[in-house]
């Protein structure tokens, strides 16, 4: 039965039920068992499974990922959290020469079914190294899988579909989103998990985001209506694989794209967007791709935020300037 | 209770007689023992003499004259692999070998002490540990040859990829002896590394992991003098065995090149693991006699007094005398080794001389379990772009 529920609550009842479904399901990270995590997202599942499933791990996140490997290997299926988006560095070698190479080195005969969770992006007024979106780190990495999540719903399913994937998945949830609320339909049939999902139907333009971003374009959306303009909104939802044929089939239809993202713009995912949607669709554009995000500069103190993440009005901004093509 | 229970074995009470005295075993006490150094266990002198050891005998006090044979038949066949393969990059037949020349004692006493259930995670030097875990010697030829990454099934024989990366296998090791643990099985978990590892982040961290989850674990550690061209002063200033007290579990020193000692030494540490007491580290103290690999020149950091000084005590030989002095083995075996020796070396020869090159679309081949759009993509990219060239070559 649905039910409407927070985006940090859709992931505590999505581990809860991996948790119920398949012992070999593990929830592993710092604080995330008597705390039930900063963000309260692993709220009460080591009461109700046990410190023997949801392990409050030393202070250490290359330990965390490594140790989660070879729970795996084991035949575990390990959910780990790293705390901060800004804290995943440590365990990056163990991410990029581990975690993302073992089934190819093994020549398919090992499976590493493991999840990394990061809260991520800003938003939050919070200090130094807890406001940042490391995606396109990670996305250059073949043998990871990336994806966020919009909203409750999705967050419930796709966390489900990651926990389910036989490759690594890095889960990356919209922390400025935690405390939104949608219909959460734990009877539904989810879609695949790497596929986009038009949110809103538009001729004039096509806005693609994903996690927090993906609401500021439904808004720059309604905003720009009121203008008469009429902009088609692509939550992305996975980075990697990017479901390249929903944006294309949108860009053939609106023949503009701006693509939106919290990370910075230089060499973020919104230049491998334009790049191959240049290539896909270079006669149906009217206007260059353009991107919005982060500058290339360290990500500012909190009192700075607001005017460093793309807001509803540096989005319109792209929107007029491809209009103006 | 304080300590996370997550994970951890319960201590149960010691299955054999001999493991009556693991609780009270000299570890990082500084009590000296016998011979020049305080402490290093050994139970047989460079010289092939068999010393008593009241701490470790019991964990070799049966064992048979065959098994020794064994263990002699297992280093020489090991340091022969090894040769043939430094011949084979020397003939371009390798792109690199990294030698295990001298640590041949290490490698077959820890892997000989390890039943058949229990899991290794190795380095990318540990050629007779795979040796002993029945991994077919020309299988880890492949990644030395280019032909792939990692030619084995790791399950296959409880032995996992050679890793490059300095020291990330200990982290694994300890994951998976937390899983052993949870599955409450009776088996353990080795993991080997070296001493330029001990200074990596991820040994350090999966100490802390194996000690506050008290993981069937031990971490073996051949400290072989050299990381490359780094003596071990550059890696520590305390003996490497010593660490193990600060992360609140048993260290001890074997000496790496006494084939019993280690296997004594890694069978107590096994059944510290099984019995739920929990990780051990044990620094087998022994010699890199060759270079790091076949691309590193030691000639421009170390002088050859001291590798000659280690010559000295070296691990076949002392065994070999020591199986001589003891009648446990005549001049047949050693013929018949010599001569299966050989043929072993001939079979390496041939089986990499013959090894194919992969196919083309192996670079596509299981990077995603579950397959990846880009990839496709990519490969069909990749698919006619090859197949340009046999149309050029048709329209001629």
């Amino acid at each position: 039965m649905a039910e409407k529920m927070a985006l940090a609550k859709a992931i505590n009842e999505s581990l809860r039920k991996a948790l119920e479904s398949d012992p070999k399901v593990l929830v592993m990270g710092e604080d995330v068992g008597k705390l039930g995590g900063v963000f309260r997202v692993t709220d009460g599942l080591q009461k109700d499974f046990g410190e023997e499933r949801v392990i409050d791990t030393p202070l250490a996140e290359s330990g965390i990922v490594g140790t989660a490997i070879g729970l795996a290997l084991r035949g575990y299926r390990p959910v780990v959290e790293i705390q901060f988006d800004g804290f995943v560095f440590p365990a990056y070698d163990q991410i990029v020469t581990q975690l993302a190479k073992m089934h190819a080195r093994s020549l398919g005969k090992v499976k590493l079914p493991v999840v990394v969770r990061i809260p991520y992006g800003g938003g939050i007024g919070a200090v130094e190294h807890h406001s940042e979106s490391p995606e396109a780190l990670f996305a250059h990495v073949a043998g990871l899988k990336i994806v966020s999540p919009s909203n409750a719903s999705d967050a419930y399913w796709m966390m489900q579909q990651a926990i389910q994937s036989d490759d690594p998945v890095i889960f990356f949830e919209p922390k400025r989103r935690y405390w939104d609320k949608a219909e959460v339909d734990p009877e539904a049939i989810p879609g695949p998990l790497h596929k986009a999902r038009v949110v809103r139907e538009g001729t004039d333009l096509t806005l693609a985001a994903y996690g927090p971003m993906v609401k500021v374009c439904q808004e720059a959306a309604a905003a720009a209506q009121e203008e008469g303009k009429s902009l088609e909104v692509l939550d992305l939802r996975s980075v990697s694989p990017l479901d390249f044929d929903s944006v294309q089939a949108s860009v053939e239809k609106t023949r503009r794209l701006v693509v939106v993202h919290e990370a910075p713009v230089f060499f973020g995912s919104g230049a491998e967007i334009a790049a191959r949607i240049t290539e896909r669709c270079f006669y149906h554009l009217e206007a260059p791709v353009l991107r919005v995000g982060g500058y290339h500069a360290p990500y500012p103190p909190a009192r700075l935020e607001e005017e460093y993440l793309p807001g509803l009005d540096r989005v319109l901004d792209a929107v007029d300037r491809a209009l103006a093509y | 209770m304080t300590v996370e229970s997550t994970a951890a074995r319960k201590p149960r009470r010691s299955a054999g007689s001999k493991a009556g005295t693991t609780g009270t075993k000299r570890t990082t006490s500084t009590t000296p023992g016998k011979g020049g150094d305080p402490d290093l266990v050994q139970l047989l002198t460079p010289e092939g003499k068999r010393v008593k050891n009241a701490e470790y005998d019991a964990y070799v006090e049966d064992i048979t004259p065959e098994q020794l044979r064994g263990l002699y038949r297992d280093m020489v066949l090991t340091r022969r692999f090894d040769a043939e393969a430094t011949s084979l990059q020397r003939q371009g037949e390798l792109g690199l070998w990294a030698s295990l020349l001298g640590q041949e004692a290490a490698q077959i006493g820890s892997g000989r002490a390890l039943d058949d259930e229990d899991y290794v995670f190795p380095t990318y030097r540990e050629h007779g540990v795979a040796w002993c875990r029945g991994v077919d010697p020309t299988n880890l030829l492949g990644m030395f040859r280019g032909v792939n990454n990692g030619g084995w099934d790791p399950n296959g024989n409880n032995f996992h990829l050679y890793t490059i990366v300095i020291g990330s296998q200990t982290l694994h090791a300890t994951g998976y002896a937390m899983g052993v643990a949870k599955d409450g099985a009776d088996s353990a978990v080795i993991a080997y590394f070296g001493d330029g590892a001990s200074s990596q982040g991820d040994v350090a961290e999966s100490f802390t992991f194996a000690a506050v989850y008290n993981a069937p674990v031990v971490f073996f550690c051949q400290n072989n003098q050299w990381a490359i061209s780094e003596p071990t002063e550059k890696q520590t200033r305390v003996p490497l065995y010593q660490r193990a007290q600060g992360f609140g579990f048993p260290g001890v020193r074997v000496d790496g090149n006494d084939v019993l000692a280690c296997l004594a030494v890694t069978k107590w540490a096994l059944e510290r693991a099984r019995n739920g007491e929990g990780p051990t580290l044990v620094e087998a103290f022994t010699y890199r006699m060759g270079a790091h690999t076949t691309s590193d020149d030691p000639t421009r950091y170390r002088h050859d007094d001291e590798r000659a000084a280690w010559e000295a005590k070296d691990p076949i030989a002392r065994l070999r005398a020591y199986l001589e002095a003891s009648n446990h083995a005549d001049e047949g075996f050693f013929a018949e080794l010599e001569a299966e020796s050989e043929a072993l070396g001939r079979r390496v020869r041939e089986a990499v001389r013959a090894m194919p090159d992969p196919d083309h679309f192996a670079i596509f081949e299981n990077v995603y379990a579950d397959g990846h759009a880009l990839v496709d993509e990519e490969r069909a990219q990749f698919a006619a772009y090859q197949a340009s060239f046999a149309d050029a070559e048709g329209g001629r």
